[in-house]
């Protein structure tokens, strides 16, 4: 046998793994893959998506989405992780094309020294361009920005049947706009142009602000939205009656001046007792965290990290939750129907169950830049609820409910339960999305919200 | 030769830092990450693999993240016949290379190389035969020129002889007792040779073990790697370390209770 036939055979053998299992950043629901494929080129993509049987198939990148989207209990995944070279970039334009397995922290890692940032962040950097694409994620400059996928140019898609399918904005433009927010339904992402964003340095120059009312939080937002390109807030929803929260706002700083030095994370290494967070717990921390904020001056210079990703800074922070796991809530509620919120943060705090890390944010009229992307006008909240069963998924439920009510949506990248109604509802358009899925790939989201088998 | 004796120590005491790398097996899993690290340091790179596509594809990642220049040689380093083309293209284009690393292997399943001669024969000619023939050319050049330094990766399967996996570990350990002689030889030029030894990594070759989920990071093993290819270290380099004493255990186990063992 000659070396280069046994390297085939040794190709083929490497594609599959045995009965895997991999969970997603929740660690909820748990669930077995039948195999993981790990490839390591865009080459061998073609090959895995040939051999496997229709609706077998999911791309995974980090596993950051907290529920099931990011899942296929039973069937495969196709682990993009190794797909993580960058294959071109336009230092004039800043326009990088890469592989869909490259991580936002590879991004930034290599092209802010060069003075290029993400054109939007989620709260990790820890996601891969494939799943910044795939579920259309948005970061604190959603009102002036709008989403990730708003800034991706042109991608080239895996299709089983196609073969490989340059997408942009003149050629397969209904093909891209299904992939952006598309759950990784539509294909496998070979390589997607992005479009990077001119910053001066590593700095932002943040303020911050306590907050006593979501009305307060509205002045502060609408105040902020035309001066800042990043704004947030924290929300303490353990405070009782009178909500207590602190806006964050920040530019990026024009002059640098001050050397930044990279902080190395810490990491929890295995999945601490689920008692650990408990509402006294949480109580505490809520109120910790509150102090430390408004006793900070309100204006401060902060590296990039700690400003966009302070939850990075504890790597597996998910384990903080014990085995059982955590799911997260994720809602936009329209603005005209502020009561509604109002109705949802009673809810959570008659449970007792809130969270610690509830984020507030207002988006902005940015039209979607995809076939089912989740962000549109109004208010997000977002809150996470330790998994304690029948419990809090009841809880859910009756937030579900107020959301509903209210014409507002759910997250799919955070969610692990919401009904196939509720979906229906969120995203009105989902049917026109169907015939995009390549008939190769499924995800346990997918089959859970529109009740196939 | 007391001067000359003298001359070589005194270089391999220097700290000594890689600059002009030429990889063979520039597209196997644990040199993918060694390529990154260089690219970072602005080196200059040489890489040789089969796949002319995926070279390119390479090469145009590590120009982005910082490499000074890369050049790419598309050949199958298994086949011998290629090697003296693939050792010309390095003379010619980066005639002043101060680092070799070999990192290409293959990994066929043991009960394979049982079953048919043909599979344990390709095993032994990609690990060991192919691998100590390219050594052997790029050696002499480093050693007329007396400096440099020159790396493979074997495996801590070298180190004795297992029931599960002896086809694959005698390779690598021939190839390890190579290392060894060949740098008893340069240590006169003052040419560095370090044997690397890895663990099982999370690579394409070992994706088809069982529990190859929890095997090191291929960017820890790079890590390891750079730091020794950079520095004066270890000749022999253990990733993760554990693995140097996990192996002073198993190689004093003796062999009528190792035989019996089933791992």
């Amino acid at each position: 046998m000659s070396g280069q036939s046994a390297a085939i055979s040794r190709r083929q053998k490497a594609v599959t793994l045995p009965t895997t299992r991999i969970l997603s950043w929740g660690r909820y629901p748990k669930t077995a893959h039948q195999h993981v494929y790990r490839p390591a080129w865009n080459d061998e993509v073609p090959a895995i998506l040939n051999a496997a049987a229709p609706g077998s198939l999911l791309p995974y990148g980090l596993g950051r989405s907290y529920g099931d989207s990011c899942l296929n209990a039973g069937r495969e995944l196709i682990d993009c992780r190794r797909l993580n070279r960058f294959l071109a970039f336009d230092e004039s334009t800043g326009m990088l094309r890469c592989e869909s397995g490259v991580s936002l922290s590879a991004i930034i890692d290599t092209f802010l020294p060069q003075g290029w940032f993400l054109p939007v962040t989620p709260g990790t950097r820890f996601v891969t361009v494939g799943g910044a694409i795939a579920n259309d994620v948005h970061g604190k400059n959603h009102h002036c920005a709008g989403t990730f996928g708003a800034h991706v140019r042109q991608i080239a898609l895996h299709r089983s049947h196609d073969g490989l399918v340059p997408c942009n904005y003149d050629d397969n433009s209904a093909m891209l706009r299904a992939t952006i927010g598309g759950l990784g339904l539509t294909g496998v992402i070979a390589w997607a142009d992005i479009q990077l964003k001119r910053v001066a340095g590593s700095w932002i120059d943040a303020e911050s602000i306590p907050f006593q009312s979501l009305q307060a939080f509205l002045d502060l937002s609408r105040e902020s939205n035309d001066r800042f390109e990043y704004t947030v807030a924290w929300l303490d929803c353990f405070a009782g009656k009178n909500l207590r929260g602190i806006f964050f706002r920040g530019n990026h700083a024009a002059n640098p001046g001050k050397k930044y030095h990279p902080k190395r994370a810490l990491k929890l290494p295995f999945a601490l007792p689920s008692w650990f967070l408990n509402r006294h717990s949480i109580k505490a921390l809520n109120a910790a965290y509150h102090r430390v904020h408004t006793s900070w001056k309100r204006k401060a210079l902060l590296p990039y990290d700690s400003f966009f990703y302070p939850l990075d800074a504890v790597g597996q922070w998910n384990l903080l939750y014990g085995k059982p796991g955590f799911v997260q809530y994720q809602c936009v509620i329209p603005e005209t129907n502020c009561a509604a919120l109002e109705e949802l943060l009673d809810r959570i705090a008659f449970s007792g169950m809130g969270s610690f890390l509830g984020v507030l944010k207002q988006f902005g009229p940015a039209p979607p830049a995809g076939l089912l992307s989740f962000p549109r006008p109004g208010l997000t909240l977002a809150l996470d609820f330790a998994m304690r069963g029948e419990r809090t998924l009841q809880l859910l439920q009756s937030l579900d409910e107020v959301v509903q009510q209210s014409g507002g949506a759910l997250y799919p990248a955070k969610d692990a339960r919401m009904s196939p109604d509720l979906f229906a509802a969120s995203f009105p358009r989902w049917r026109s999305f169907v015939p995009y899925i390549d008939p190769k790939m499924s995800s346990s989201f997918w089959r859970r919200v529109t009740e196939a088998r | 030769m007391p001067g000359k004796k003298m001359a070589a120590e005194k270089l391999t005491a220097q700290k000594f830092t890689a600059k002009k790398i030429v990889i063979l097996g520039a597209t196997s899993g644990i040199a993918l990450e060694v390529e990154r690290i260089f690219a970072r340091q602005g080196c200059e790179l040489l890489l040789v693999a089969r796949s002319p596509q995926r070279l390119a594809e390479l090469q145009a990642d590590l120009l982005i993240r910082g490499a000074s220049a890369v050049s790419t040689y598309p050949a199958d380093l298994a086949s011998v016949q290629q090697h003296a083309a693939v050792f010309d293209y390095s003379r010619r284009t980066l005639p002043d290379f101060d680092t070799v690393l070999l990192a290409y292997g293959s990994m066929h399943d043991q009960k394979d190389t049982e079953a048919s001669v043909d599979v344990l024969l390709d095993e032994l000619q990609v690990n060991f035969v192919s691998a100590s023939a390219i050594l052997t050319l790029f050696a002499a050049d480093l050693e007329r020129r007396r400096t440099g330094c020159l790396a493979a990766i074997t495996s801590v399967a070298g180190d004795r002889g297992r029931r599960v996996n002896y086809a694959y570990g005698s390779a690598k350990g021939a190839l390890s007792l190579f290392l060894q002689g060949l740098r008893s030889r340069l240590h006169l030029a003052g040419v560095r040779v370090i044997t690397i030894k890895p663990g099982p990594v999370q690579t394409p070759m070992t994706d088809h073990l069982p529990n190859s989920a929890r095997f090191a990071e291929p960017a820890q093993a790079a890590r390891d790697i750079v730091r020794a290819l950079h520095r004066r270290s270890p000749d022999v380099l253990y990733t993760p370390r554990i693995w140097r004493y996990v192996m002073s255990v198993v190689h004093h186990i003796p062999e009528t209770v190792f035989k019996r063992l089933s791992f």
